[in-house]
């Protein structure tokens, strides 16, 4: 059983799961960030690889990604940041980035350093499904990773459940259609997540896009298994003086 | 690869190893709507009939194609010019953004985004958003509102709204991010019109088959002229690729026509400030296709140069990855200082001003041997009135 999928089993209820950009705010920030989420009770960790085209990111995780960038990072940096990673953090932790910076790493380089290094799980948004299950898809499950689709609220029935049987670890809910960081209102977003409740799917369900308060965070967890929470971190790490502080302070807001 | 074809990708979008939809959850159903639907609305005889009509009534179709005389003699062979600077707004990207917008409507679609670099593209939208009185927003980078303001002032005026984007480098590229970050925030009301043979299937195919009107009509006025519906080479600048995309279209599977298309060299191809994509690329993820992509060594997405905003793009059209990959298609390099000096050449030898884009095409004329008996048809993209600013530059420092 993977690192997610034993989470998921001992905890079924507001399991939150911290974004956080690799190489952001300092490049060797990487580790003390993970090291303070997993200290103030963050149950997963959802490492962004910066990117200088994230599609589907609103204005702070972008800036946030620009600023790891000139900080230097990279792929092949952030596999030696993590490397013996393992030996301090053990709550599951998800790769999130986008196709291109990984097809030139090399896809199979990536998850078998990944798996190698103890990652659990990747989120890549921009890989399709189609390409997924052709090509892609086979990887992933060689190296022993988790794989994550995303769902919307306009996601059809039918689909929802082809991508949950896709995933592994749990399916990702984006609250709304918009990007990150978006202040869409989410008034039916209990219809949503009681309809995706209603269709027994085979992982859990964490919601993310615009959870960003203590609010938010029992909104989306009354009819999900948790919430993920990116952009409200990012902006609590913006100028901070120290991490650990920083993150101390924001997630005691939530949990 | 499906060797019967160089025209249409598979169901998938895939030309060779180029293509796809690598686009987030958020855009599926817009996506997959257009997939699914593109190709029955485009058959309609109400969606033809009024294509059509617009194509000859509005942008003035079917564009000339003329025998230009004296550019000929000075090469020692045949040049056409397929005339698309006549088109309504001054260059090809209209007939895109007829088709599109009449699909949009049968989508029931009641706003409208696009991205621009130099303009044209905005500027086409904008005009037939006005047309069918539609709301129309432009992403623009915030550079390049800057140096095209002309453009920016004719968008304005024709009712559109221009937004600049801020993120990244500020041009062709992050008005691209931006338009299709707009695209996920409204997933129902909105249709995306991009400007070239870019972005997820369909839209690669989808605007080949609307710019493929070039290479029609080329066909049966090449016959009118010579006898003969083939040409011995087709050239066409290539930014994202549709002016090459429609100027190639009924030659791609005509194996004896030679397809030339010319990229930017900017400052040179290794200069460091050059937009040659297939000179310079890798495969890789772009706007939401496999293509070639100009990037790091990381993978991040670099900032490509060309005096020629229309030229100013980091990447390539799936189609025209393929072209380069199987050999298909001959693609040249063309720099800035080469295109300027094109440019005034065909003004005086032909009484044109053609837009710095186009300028590459007439370029490579030197760069191919050329014989006597050869007939070379040239996509003549656009004309330069966007462009005079440079233009009054360059003949400052000439002395003119
Ligand atoms: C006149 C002209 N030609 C060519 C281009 C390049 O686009 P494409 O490669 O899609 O034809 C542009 C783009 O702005 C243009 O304005």
């Amino acid at each position: 059983m993977s690192r997610i999928q034993t989470l998921f089993q001992q905890k079924h209820k507001r399991v939150l799961n911290v974004y956080c950009t690799a190489g952001y705010p300092e490049l060797n920030s990487t580790l003390p960030v993970m090291e303070s989420l997993q200290a103030n009770r963050a149950d997963l960790i959802e490492l962004g690889m910066p990117y200088s085209d994230p599609l589907a990111d609103g204005p702070v995780i972008q800036q946030s990604s620009a600023i790891a960038l000139e900080n230097g990072m990279t792929i092949a940096r952030l596999f030696e940041q993590l490397e013996g990673f393992r030996d301090r953090i053990t709550v599951p932790v998800i790769l999130m980035g986008y196709m291109n910076p990984v097809l030139q790493y090399g896809f199979e380089r990536f998850c078998a350093d990944a798996a190698r290094v103890g990652v659990d799980g990747l989120i890549l948004p921009d890989l399709p499904e189609y390409e997924f299950e052709t090509e892609y898809g086979a990887i992933i499950r060689k190296y022993g990773l988790d794989f994550i689709f995303l769902v919307t609220p306009e996601t059809a029935e039918q689909r929802v459940k082809k991508l949950d049987k896709l995933s592994s670890g749990f399916l990702y809910a984006v609250s709304s259609s918009s990007t990150t960081g978006s202040n869409k209102q989410m008034n039916s977003v209990q219809d949503y997540l009681q309809r995706l409740e209603s269709y027994q799917l085979k992982n859990p369900v964490l919601v993310g896009f615009g959870i960003k308060d203590r609010e938010s965070f029992d909104a989306a967890c009354a009819h999900a298994n948790g919430a993920i929470i990116g952009t409200a971190y990012i902006k609590a790490l913006e100028g901070a003086k120290d991490v650990g502080t920083a993150t101390k302070e924001f997630l005691s807001t939530i949990v | 690869m499906n060797m019967q074809t160089y025209q249409q990708p598979d169901v998938h979008g895939y030309y060779g190893r180029f293509g796809g939809a690598y686009i987030p959850e958020m855009l599926h159903p817009n996506v997959e709507e257009l997939q699914s639907r593109y190709l029955e609305i485009m058959q309609e005889p109400s969606f033809q009939l009024e294509f059509r009509d617009l194509l000859r009534d509005y942008v003035g179709r079917p564009t000339p194609l003329y025998f230009a005389k004296r550019l000929s003699a000075a090469y020692g062979t045949n040049i056409y010019l397929k005339r698309e600077d006549l088109c309504h707004t001054g260059a090809h990207k209209i007939n895109n953004t007829i088709g599109q917008i009449l699909l949009a409507q049968k989508l029931g679609k009641n706003r409208i985004i696009a991205e621009t670099g130099a303009g044209q593209h905005g500027v086409a939208t904008a005009t037939v958003c006005a047309l069918k009185g539609v709301e129309c927003i432009v992403y623009m980078g915030e550079k390049d509102i800057e140096r095209q303001a002309p453009n920016v002032a004719r968008m304005r005026m024709l009712g559109a709204k221009v937004v600049a984007a801020t993120s990244g480098s500020k041009t062709l590229k992050d008005a691209t991010n931006e338009a299709i970050r707009d695209w996920i925030n409204n997933p129902s009301d909105t249709h995306y019109i991009i400007g070239s043979v870019v972005g997820p299937h369909p839209y690669p195919d989808m605007v080949a088959r609307f710019q493929s009107v070039i290479s029609e009509e080329t066909r049966w006025q090449l016959k009118e002229k010579t006898g003969s519906e083939l040409p011995t080479h087709v050239i066409a600048c290539v930014g994202g690729g549709s002016n090459a995309a429609g100027a190639f279209y009924h030659f791609l599977d005509e194996l004896s026509v030679q397809l030339v298309a010319v990229e930017a060299a900017g400052h040179g191809v290794n200069s460091g400030l050059s937009a040659a994509t297939t000179a310079l690329g890798k495969p890789g993820v772009l706007h939401g296709s496999k293509s070639l992509v100009m990037q790091t060594e990381d993978g991040q997405v670099v900032e490509p140069h060309s005096i020629s905003a229309g030229l100013d793009y980091p990447g390539i059209g799936p189609l025209h990855a393929n072209l380069f990959d199987s050999g298909r298609g001959q693609f040249l390099a063309v720099t800035d200082e080469d295109a300027l000096r094109a440019a005034f050449d065909v003004a005086r030898t032909e009484g044109i001003i053609p837009a710095l884009e186009t300028a590459h095409a007439f370029s490579a004329l030197s760069q191919l041997s050329l014989k006597a008996t050869d007939q070379v048809v040239i996509c003549l993209s656009g004309r330069g009135d966007k462009d005079l600013a440079t233009y009054m530059k360059q003949m400052e420092m000439m002395g003119i």
